[in-house]
């Protein structure tokens, strides 16, 4: 015999005799079990021959290609990941104090969460916006909120993420401004915007123009800041999202890699050179509850994004194959019951993250189900990261779970299904056209409503909401935004508006709106001058809604 | 009820929905006949159109589009966007007028969803009469959307004066579909996504298919238009030629033909449902109806002559000759 | 053929999280309702002529962002003013008990936070149609 069938036979000896004991008189608690993601979870995973010899090519060494294992040589031993809570609500005021206090309790970066309005390009006084001003993050209508908003943060020091999306240019220009103001010159910022509107169609919501001129605005990003910007992150290309929407993991990472390839593709078509903007390409991926389905997915990402950039888009500088990305805990699996156990669940999922090897991560609040998070909730949560990095050993070795069996199996399982997915996409022609016709938003959905079907049956258990449930006082601690806010932010503008000189602004709108007709012309510049002006962002967004037009929900039951 | 007609009549939004949930919930038949009776001398004005195709093919963002046109012209929109209701649970997930929701503050447009609930013809005969309400109330079009596959759906198409068929490339197997029943209803061709490829292929196809058609029926060929509802293309080209052919369909007297074709249906399909209404209260069918199942079943008597039996009785009763 | 019951599942203001309504509006076409959606960004001006054109017997809102004390009461307000307040509005999201109150003097008269199973919303339904 073999030593590879003596193996087999041991396998099934044990199989046969050891466990049918056991299962004889104690059954298994369940005829099946799977992950989250409802892959087969066997009772145990074996060595597969081949193994060793399959290393250097499925595993390789972190910093190396396909950088399965990492895509830094030394990850936490030579820095942790970036600590970086997202935060803001109310006003620029408030949300200045809770970046100073988040920075003071030792995060090491900024994450910058936006209203609604702001978001979807309207100002604070935009009839529209009523009831909506501040709530879910920071109100900025111009320039003058985002200096009150960065007032004394250095931004040659401190990196600054900033989660918009439809109007990104906008924001960017304005963060570029305010640090002008700050005598600190382009090349040393550092940071990244969301600039996602792929993901915005498919799971979010928040976008402005239909998808032509969306990815114009985007590749004119991507070269303004080849250019200008060079140390920013021109995109973070998101999964987390689409995750929250309700899709399953390797859901997650191919519609994900799939909205990166469109991204590329656009980038190439107006004569950018790859590797002049891949390596400024960021993600941004979902922590999830399943442990190990968590750290396989990442280590599955990287290995599939490496593959394409090398093979399907031929780029040369290994920094345009390394995928990096941010990570942010799943916050709809936290639970308005018995909030607290969302502490337990969020340090789960950071030791998911981290065994996975994030760069950035953001660690949801224990209140996350009931409101924006309180000061005491939200120290809480970057304590958690402090003590998995500082505690917890995981971060002595790199990437210690490989070799797992069952986590290579599962990272092996994760990649060959999200390439069907992948290959399915292009088959369609492209992740445009698949949003179009609804094909990723049905998958999205039909994971969605599965796995609710089995949080109502029971055969899904969520701690305090189906089982092990207590009758409960309801909280009394939630932090709430002053409905006043938006009068403060209405009058605010109101003054901006009378001291500011209005014929520059009419000015700047209108070479905006001349450029914006061109789809050759990079609208950065027109945009930073116009902002200067302080026009404001509701302002320079009708513009570009008068010229791109608006898009239209393009839904799937 | 001559109240609920005349608001009707007064384009009272909440008496026209009103009277359409009367017309589908059925629980009260005569209200609903004196409704549509009163309402009756005033049918007549309003251009029928059906819109059908495969899913996919952006039914919707089309007619989302041709509403705006439509509108611009200040003319008056009635939509009604029939959807399949679950065979099992009975329930349906109505979402046809999300593409069209920027119409929703607009008064001049009504959308109304309806749920096909499950009986077959069923559905035809009520959006026959919500056709006629909207009608009544003045709308200037009536536009039916359905997906285009199945036998109820080419029965609610023949309620329309003209049926706009929608297709698109990429779907290369529906066209062998649609040929069984759809194109033949078909009046005018709309290829959407225009820009994609295939496009002019799949319009070949449309124009072979139609050359294969019996074309005793008319001289006037099928217009086949080229759209792209996305990019708002080719929309007011589309228009003009669904209008054109529209006029020409009224002016040649087809127009009049069409509809007193449909009237006939429907005056057979009412007759034909009144008579087995009376039939089945006189047969007692509901009550008896197991024991005949069962009497077949035992092979007691054989199905033809049981019922002949108890039909014969029926006329017999009624004096029938 | 009985009157069958019809549900607009609506989502007020710019919060684009549909997840949960459209879970919902699934669940009830599933229980046997007759369920309108109306998709994300609707006003509570849309919302109410939708309501009232689809003759709906009953209102559902979904938002997230904390905008409710703002806009749901605007709902029901118009619905009023339209003569329409006989159809029933309920709510649900990310919703403070706290503010629960507040909104049932306002007009909604259900509430539903997160973790509540779809049997309570169909419960409710079945009592209050």
């Amino acid at each position: 015999m073999s030593k590879d069938e003596r193996f087999q036979k041991h396998r099934k000896d044990w199989e046969d005799t050891t466990v049918k004991k056991m299962t004889d008189r104690f059954p298994e608690r369940k005829s099946e079990f799977a992950t989250i993601s409802w892959i087969p979870a066997d009772r145990i995973d074996i060595p597969e021959s081949g193994d060793f010899d399959n290393y250097s090519d499925k595993l390789g060494f972190p910093g190396e290609y396909p950088y399965t294992r990492g895509v830094q040589p030394t990850m936490y031993r030579g820095r942790f990941w970036t600590m970086r809570q997202y935060a803001g609500f109310g006003t620029a005021e408030e949300s200045n104090e809770r970046y100073k206090f988040l920075l003071e309790q030792g995060q090491t970066g900024l994450s910058i969460a936006f209203d609604l309005p702001t978001q979807i390009g309207y100002d604070s006084d935009d009839p529209i916006a009523e009831g909506e001003v501040g709530k879910v993050g920071v109100a900025i209508d111009t320039i003058e909120d985002m200096e009150i908003l960065f007032d004394g943060i250095p931004l040659d020091k401190v990196s600054t993420s900033m989660t918009i999306n439809a109007p990104a240019a906008v924001l960017l220009a304005m963060y570029v401004a305010v640090a002008e103001k700050q005598g600190v010159s382009r090349d040393k910022l550092t940071g990244t915007i969301q600039n996602d509107i792929l993901k915005e169609y498919m799971a979010r919501g928040t976008y402005i123009f239909p998808p032509k001129p969306s990815l114009r605005l985007i590749t004119n990003i991507f070269e303004y800041c080849s250019a200008e910007v060079p140390k920013w992150n021109t995109i973070s290309i998101s999964g987390y999202h689409i995750r929250e929407a309700g899709s399953t993991a390797v859901q997650e990472i191919a519609f994900t890699l799939a909205n990166g390839i469109e991204y590329v593709k656009a980038a190439l078509k107006v004569g950018m050179d790859i590797d002049s903007f891949a390596d400024r390409l960021s993600f941004f991926f979902n922590a999830h509850n399943d442990l190990l389905e968590e750290v396989a997915k990442f280590r599955a990402a990287r290995r599939i994004w490496a593959k394409v950039m090398k093979e399907k888009f031929n780029a040369q500088k290994p920094t345009s194959m390394m995928l990096r990305f941010h990570t942010q805990t799943g916050g709809s699996t936290l639970t308005a019951q018995q909030p607290d156990n969302n502490i337990v669940r969020v340090a789960i999922q950071t030791l998911a993250a981290v065994l996975g090897g994030t760069q950035s991560l953001h660690t949801n609040s224990r209140d996350e189900a009931l409101g924006l998070p309180t000061e005491d909730s939200v120290r809480i949560a970057l304590r958690t990261q402090q003590i998995v990095a500082h505690e917890s050993g995981v971060t002595n070795s790199i990437d210690p779970l490989a070799g797992s069996y069952t986590i290579e199996k599962l990272t092996d399982t994760i990649e060959a299904q999200a390439w069907h997915y992948l290959n399915k996409i292009e088959d369609i022609g492209g992740m445009v056209r698949a949003i179009e016709n609804g094909y990723v938003q049905k998958e999205i959905q039909d994971a969605a409503y599965r796995y609710q079907q089995e949080v109502e049956s029971g055969e899904r258990v969520v701690v305090g909401v189906n089982k092990f449930t207590i009758k409960e006082n309801p909280p009394s601690d939630i932090l709430k935004v002053d409905p006043k806010l938006r009068d403060l932010q209405i009058n605010k503008l109101s003054e901006i508006k009378k001291l500011r000189n209005n014929e520059n602004v009419t000015q700047k709108l209108n070479e905006l709106r001349l450029a914006a007709q061109d789809p050759d012309i990079n609208l950065m510049p027109t945009i930073i001058a116009a902002v200067k002006e302080y026009a404001t962002l509701g302002e320079i967004c009708n513009i570009l809604r008068e010229v791109f037009g608006e898009y239209q929900e393009s839904i799937v039951l | 009820m001559q109240n609920l007609a005349r608001q009707v009549l007064k384009q009272d939004i909440r008496a026209i929905a009103r009277s359409i949930s009367l017309i589908e919930n059925e629980t009260d038949i005569t209200q609903k006949e004196v409704l549509i009776d009163t309402l009756h001398p005033h049918c007549g004005n309003a251009i029928v159109w059906g819109i059908t195709g495969p899913p996919g093919a952006g039914k919707s963002c089309l007619l989302d589009r041709f509403i705006e046109h439509l509108r611009q012209d200040n003319k008056t929109v009635a939509v009604i966007a029939v959807d399949p209701s679950s065979p099992f649970s009975g329930g349906a997930l109505l979402g046809d007028r999300l593409r069209m929701q920027k119409h929703a503050t607009d008064d001049s447009v009504f959308i109304r969803s309806m749920a096909s609930r499950g009986h077959l013809g069923g559905v035809a005969g009520a959006t026959a009469d919500a056709i006629k309400i909207f009608d009544a109330a003045g709308f200037n079009y009536v536009i039916i959307e359905t997906i285009g596959v199945g036998q109820t759906e080419i029965e609610v198409m023949e309620l329309s004066d003209i049926v706009l068929l929608v297709l698109v490339p990429g779907l290369g197997d529906e066209i062998q579909a649609l040929k069984a029943g759809v194109m033949e209803i078909g009046d005018i061709f709309i290829i959407n996504k225009k820009d994609l490829d295939g496009a002019d292929r799949l319009k070949s196809e449309v124009e072979y298919v139609l050359s294969l058609k019996d074309s005793t029926e008319s001289d006037s060929k099928h217009p086949i238009c080229m759209t792209s509802a996305t990019q708002n293309d080719g929309i007011g080209n589309a228009l003009s030629q669904i209008n054109s052919y529209f006029a020409g369909l009224r002016d040649d007297g087809r127009l009049a033909q069409k509809r007193k074709e449909r009237i006939e249906k429907e005056l057979k399909h009412i007759a034909t449902t009144k008579i087995m209404a009376s039939a089945n209260r006189f047969l007692n069918i509901d009550q008896r109806l197991n024991g005949w199942v069962e009497e077949v079943f035992q092979k007691k008597v054989s199905p033809y002559k049981l019922l002949n039996k108890k039909i014969g009785d029926f006329l017999q009763e009624i004096n029938w000759q | 053929m009985m009157k069958k019951i019809r549900i607009l599942i609506a989502k007020p203001g710019l919060d684009g999280h549909d997840r949960g309504a459209k879970y919902v509006a699934r669940a009830l076409k599933d229980a046997g309702y007759e369920v309108i959606y109306t998709g994300i960004r609707q006003t509570p001006d849309a919302i109410v002529k939708t309501a009232i054109q689809e003759d709906v017997d009953f209102i559902g809102l979904s938002l997230l962002s904390g905008a409710h004390n703002e806009l749901f009461p605007k709902v029901v307000e118009l619905l009023k003013s339209k003569n329409a307040d006989d159809i029933i509005v309920f709510g649900g999201g990310v919703i403070p008990e706290s503010d629960i109150p507040g909104l049932k003097e306002n007009g909604i008269r259900a509430v539903f936070t997160p973790g509540t199973p779809i049997k309570d919303i169909i419960a409710y339904i079945e009592s209050a149609k």
